[in-house]
């Protein structure tokens, strides 16, 4: 799945890429295990074809999308993200995909469409941990309108210049770059638009640990291990001091103003 | 179980303690750990401390049980093999996590209480390794000796617990529920042997037994 470089500031980081090897064999994807070598062994059960996105709630073009008429809908362009794990890791990684908006431009959203909800499949056949008590199924994501607009908020559909591997959301997933990587819903059946703060799977699990927002914050401890610095996969060594986690995972810069005089440490 | 008293049996079972250790520092060396050797190490060193643990509190239950009265001579060893693999544990964490940053770790053991359930359960754990040689049996008396080693009971609850804290977030109890209804029924049954009416009329007729029942 080729990409033409991306023009979006702040799109393309410099920095060295991870291994296609530790990027597609350290998964979080609940649905097949909690351990993150299970998703790469297990989600070749995962059936990518057919594939459709049903798109519902505030919209005026509502309808169930093919993946082929979403693969075309806008060009595919090579976004090079850094993704910070909210567990303290974190890659960089060559994404192939279109900004989110594109989509959302496509089925208009109504006025009253404040947030925008991603769910994802949940099927048991195929998923063999949907069903245990870790989550509540499907898993559920959620953007609010502006953030969801965000010419960095991108609908990702492969890597490293392939299409998605299963494990890593296979066939269309999200990519929020600014915030912790369980914001990014893979493999997406639906896309509603709502007038209210959608519940998220995370935030349901444990409210005091994951909230809405979510954003990548150094400043903002996690109850349980502290936020403010990262491993970076594949290239920090064993005894290497931990790098500095950035504010917004260093994409302030871009989208610092949607917060503009928003309390981060409440909002987490 | 002739076995078990065969003068090779110590260093052979020692051997066997070491090799998660030995398996883990090739894996690190080689690189086949993994994407994320260092949370692999932590983790890895925390289970099998958990291991040992069950292990060790397992050697009383058997001996009596199976009637294997040699098995009381491996006891120790495993015991401070449980201590060994705790304190890499810490090493790891510290090491790999806090770059050995002493007043980091500090802060961050008082910070987060599923850490300092951890702390301190390692750190009785130290004590009692501490304490585990015959001259410090000697030196403190038996029974004084007894009541302390008693408190790798709460060893194992710390580590449950800490254990349950730190998967808490994810919701994911599996391997808690296991690790637990294990050390549950061996604590289990050493209450039920304490309690029960054959207990009674054991101690009835041995009153003065010295050793330790464990």
């Amino acid at each position: 799945l080729p990409g033409a470089r991306s023009a979006v500031a702040g799109a393309v980081t410099m920095e060295k890429l991870t291994s296609y090897e530790d990027a597609s064999s350290y998964n979080n994807f609940y649905e097949f295990g909690t351990d993150k070598a299970d998703p790469a062994r297990n989600a070749h059960t995962l059936k990518t074809d057919p594939w459709s996105v049903e798109i519902e709630g505030l919209v005026k073009k509502p309808g169930k999308y093919a993946l082929e008429d979403l693969l075309k809908l806008s060009a595919q362009e090579e976004r090079i993200y850094r993704m910070r794990c909210v567990e303290g890791w974190s890659m960089v990684i060559p994404w192939v995909g279109y900004s989110l908006s594109a989509l959302i431009q496509k089925v208009e959203p109504q006025p009253g469409a404040k947030y925008v909800e991603f769910l994802t499949l949940a099927d048991p056949k195929t998923m063999p941990f949907v069903g245990s008590r870790v989550l509540s199924w499907p898993y559920a994501e959620g953007l609010r309108m502006d953030e969801a607009m965000h010419p960095l908020t991108l609908l990702s559909f492969g890597m490293y210049g392939e299409v998605l591997p299963k494990q890593n959301g296979a066939p269309v997933r999200l990519v929020v770059p600014w915030k912790y990587g369980f914001k990014n819903a893979k493999s997406i059946v639906k896309i509603r638009f709502v007038d209210k703060e959608p519940a998220t799977a995370w935030n349901k699990a444990a409210a005091n640990e994951y909230g809405f927002y979510s954003n990548v914050n150094p400043n903002v401890d996690h109850p349980r291990w502290s936020q403010a610095t990262e491993r970076r996969i594949g290239e920090d060594g064993l005894f290497a001091k931990k790098r500095k986690t950035l504010l917004f995972n260093g994409y302030e810069a871009q989208v610092g103003q949607l917060y503009a005089g928003m309390d981060l440490k409440k909002n987490y | 179980m002739k076995l078990l008293l065969h003068p090779a049996a110590k260093p052979v079972v020692f051997a066997l303690c070491l090799l998660p250790f030995a398996w883990l520092t090739w894996g690190a060396f080689a690189n086949t750990l993994g994407a994320n050797p260092a949370e692999h190490l932590i983790r890895a060193t925390g289970d099998w401390t958990l291991r040992f643990l069950c292990i060790v509190l397992a050697v009383s239950p058997l001996r009596v049980m199976a009637g294997w009265p040699a098995l009381a001579r491996f006891r120790r060893m495993l015991g401070v093999f449980c201590w060994f693999y705790g304190a890499l544990h810490l090493l790891c964490y510290a090491w790999f996590d806090m770059g050995l940053d002493v007043p980091d770790i500090a802060a961050d053991i008082a910070k987060r209480p599923f850490i300092l359930v951890g702390f301190l359960g390692l750190v009785l754990l130290t004590l009692l390794a501490a304490t585990s040689f015959n001259r410090a049996i000697k030196a403190m008396g038996a029974r004084r000796w007894q009541a302390l080693h008693k408190a790798v009971y709460l060893v194992a609850g710390l580590g449950i617990l800490h254990f349950f804290w730190m998967r808490s977030g994810k919701n994911d109890f599996a391997e808690v529920a296991v690790y637990a209804a294990i050390l549950g029924v061996l604590l289990g049954w050493r209450l039920w042997r304490r309690f029960s009416p054959a207990a009674a009329t054991r101690r009835a007729s041995a009153p003065a037994r010295p050793r330790a029942r464990g």
